[in-house]
């Protein structure tokens, strides 16, 4: 019996680089997170900020031309970045496993729903049997909240909401510890993506599984997360507890992030512009990545990148200012 | 800013898609993609028209620009000689028209031609109107490129689209679009696909060139918590109908309609000490394929009975203090 504060996932000073012909591109720098047994963390930030690039890297899923150049990611205790590609499908799948941002493109249109599932469990469950996995298949349907007579049907014939429970439907078939949903309702309507967000909450409870949520839609993070993660252009810049992150945020980053997001509910405040553009990564600014568009840069932030430090309990933050000071 | 003249009056504006008729046929069967619908837009407000995927929103906006021609109805667009209907204007004179109605579409780099130049660009309204000399053109834009924060404007002039950032691109289709003088701008999720930080300053922009260009926007998204920084007044779009219309504060903290409250509750709030009043209703977006004479909310209302499936569509009304709503059961 493991407990509660059980790490099934620690990262520990993950660095990525993508090669380019320009050079390479630091799209992950440094970052270090744990995620507990049972929990669910947020990764939120802009496009660009190496949200997805973590992604790709704890699903070791990474295209040729990017390389993890620093770092462990331990799943249960094993670090996965020395694994061979053999040893990794061991783990892909059964311990970590992963929604894509589009079903649409995560589907197959010649397979039926049915078979693409099947297709992940013949290879990683290969002592099951046909009975067996009719009834995995049946009960990962209703899980998700869709009729199992659609299982033999084309990813065509299922609308949005539900091709993306098919999507999640297949990413639990292995019982994995740690899922991975990349921007999971990002092109649902708020009705669809209410009742899927529900569900995929229920599911993380019921299964006691850890969710990794990654989004660039700070409401939909403090819906589902109990810990979040700021990114900004490859750097985690503060992660803490939803509470902390919404109603205490320490880093500069953070805290116009919040003042530019709308809200329907409450008095109508005014959003505070944030000027300036996220920088380019292959030619990151110096010292800390966020001073050119910080209001209260000073000259150190320019010369020394600041570490991520816990400065109080649980609340980590990469900041020489933090909340400004 | 707001006055009570009224800039765009629409009146039972309808458009119907034929569906899978061939070469020789005609269809019998088609998408009732907006059905009916009557509002009218105040000079130098912002109406935002909210709704999910499919309810008729962007039909709209592109029937008031008149890149689509309607079924049936009337747009009257008010001009220094009176109204003119859109609906019906033809050649030269749809020309001479396309200046004062200009749109600003949701991705900025599919609505730009990639071989052309940032000022190219921009001066293209121009030329097509045949606006100004070569000199004056220039200048016109340099200034347009300021206005929209593109300073100095001389360093973007011959600089491509895929030179620029998002947001960058989408203040230069800003630009496109105010430099004609317009009186009326339709915004199609212009700020959709952009990060959050550069949204906010682009929504800001967009606010304070309303009142420097004087212009009226009808601002479509279905970003709900966008629509309220961005809009005075709030349509709320179901299955090519307007279900309910009224001031945006008035719409968000008192929503009349069952469909409404419904889009409303499940707006995801930033915030996680916040508690959402649960979803009441069920099923999913039909499309308004030939609908039936009822109420076209009735499959999914919690409020649905034998009135909502045996009469017509309700009637978009007044329900005190210019609040409107389409429902048998207020």
């Amino acid at each position: 019996m493991v407990s509660m504060s059980d790490n099934v996932l620690e990262v520990k000073n993950l660095t990525m680089h993508y090669r380019t012909r320009k050079g390479p591109v630091y799209a992950v720098d440094d970052v270090s997170f744990v995620v507990r047994r049972g929990e669910s963390i947020g990764l939120v930030g802009e496009s660009g900020c190496g949200k997805t690039s973590i992604a790709l890297s704890l699903m070791k899923l990474l295209p040729d031309n990017a390389e993890i150049k620093n770092g462990e990611i331990r799943i249960n205790g094993v670090d996965i970045v020395p694994l061979s590609e053999r040893a990794l499908r061991e783990v892909r799948w059964k311990e970590i496993s992963m929604v894509f941002q589009a079903a649409m493109n995560s589907l197959n249109p010649v397979y039926t729903v049915e078979d693409q599932i099947k297709e992940a469990m013949h290879f990683h469950l290969p002592q099951m049997s046909d009975e067996e996995m009719d009834r995995k298949i049946d009960e990962l349907f209703h899980m998700t909240g869709l009729d199992p007579a659609m299982k033999n049907q084309y990813p065509h014939q299922y609308s949005g909401g539900m091709r993306q429970r098919a999507v999640i439907a297949m990413a639990l078939s292995c019982d994995p510890n740690i899922v991975i949903a990349d921007e999971p309702t990002t092109a649902l309507d708020v009705i669809v993506q209410d009742g899927l967000l529900k569900k995929m909450r229920e599911l993380q409870r019921r299964l006691n599984m850890s969710m990794i949520y990654i989004s660039h839609d700070i409401a939909v993070i403090a819906e589902v997360s109990e810990q979040v993660g700021v990114m900004y252009a490859g750097n985690m810049v503060e992660f803490s507890t939803t509470i902390n992150i919404f109603h205490h945020p320490m880093h500069p980053y953070t805290m116009a992030l919040m003042s530019a997001f709308p809200s329907i509910v409450g008095e109508k405040t005014e959003l505070v512009v944030l000027p300036g553009e996220p920088p380019d990564l292959l030619n990151p600014p110096s010292g800390c990545r966020f001073h050119p568009r910080c209001p209260y840069a000073t000259d150190i932030c320019k010369e020394k990148q600041p570490s991520f430090t816990e400065l109080e309990e649980g609340h980590f933050v990469a900041c020489w200012h933090p909340r400004g000071e | 800013m707001t006055n009570n003249k009224v800039l765009v009056d629409i009146k039972h504006l309808s458009k119907l898609f034929p569906m899978g008729a061939g070469m020789f046929q005609r269809s019998k069967v088609f998408v009732h993609a907006v059905s009916d619908i009557s509002l009218q837009i105040h000079r130098g407000e912002s109406v935002g028209l909210v709704g999910e995927s499919g309810c008729g929103k962007t039909t709209t906006g592109k029937l008031l620009t008149r890149l689509i021609n309607p079924t049936s109805g009337s747009i009257d667009f008010q001009t220094e000689s009176g109204p003119v209907d859109i609906a019906t204007l033809r050649g030269k004179e749809m020309k001479k028209f396309r200046r004062r109605v200009q749109m600003i579409f949701q991705d900025p780099y599919e609505s730009m031609n990639p071989r052309l130049t940032i000022n190219d660009t921009v001066a293209e309204p121009l030329n097509v109107q045949n606006i100004g000399s070569l000199l004056e053109r220039e200048e016109r834009v340099v200034q347009l490129l300021e206005s929209v924060g593109l300073t100095p404007a001389t360093s973007f002039l011959f600089r491509y689209p895929h030179e620029l950032s998002g947001g960058q691109r989408q203040r230069v289709a800003i630009a496109r679009a105010l430099i004609v003088n317009p009186d009326f701008v339709v915004a199609d999720e212009p700020t959709s696909m952009l990060d959050v930080s550069v949204r906010t300053s682009v929504m800001q922009l967009m606010e304070e060139l309303a009142d420097e260009f004087n212009v009226t926007y009808l601002y479509i998204t279905h970003d709900i918590a966008v629509a309220r920084y961005m809009s005075n007044r709030l349509a709320v779009m179901y299955l090519g109908k307007i279900v309910e219309l009224g001031d945006t504060e008035e719409v968000l903290h008192h929503p009349l309609h069952p469909y409404t409250q419904a889009l409303l509750s499940a707006v995801p709030v930033p915030d996680p000490l916040h508690k959402r009043a649960p979803v009441v209703i069920k099923g999913q977006v039909s499309k308004p394929i030939n609908p039936l004479p009822r109420c076209r909310f009735f499959e999914r209302c919690p409020l649905a009975d034998k009135v909502c499936e045996t009469s017509d569509h309700p009637p978009l009304e007044d329900q005190g203090g210019g609040h409107y709503a389409a429902c048998y059961h207020i």
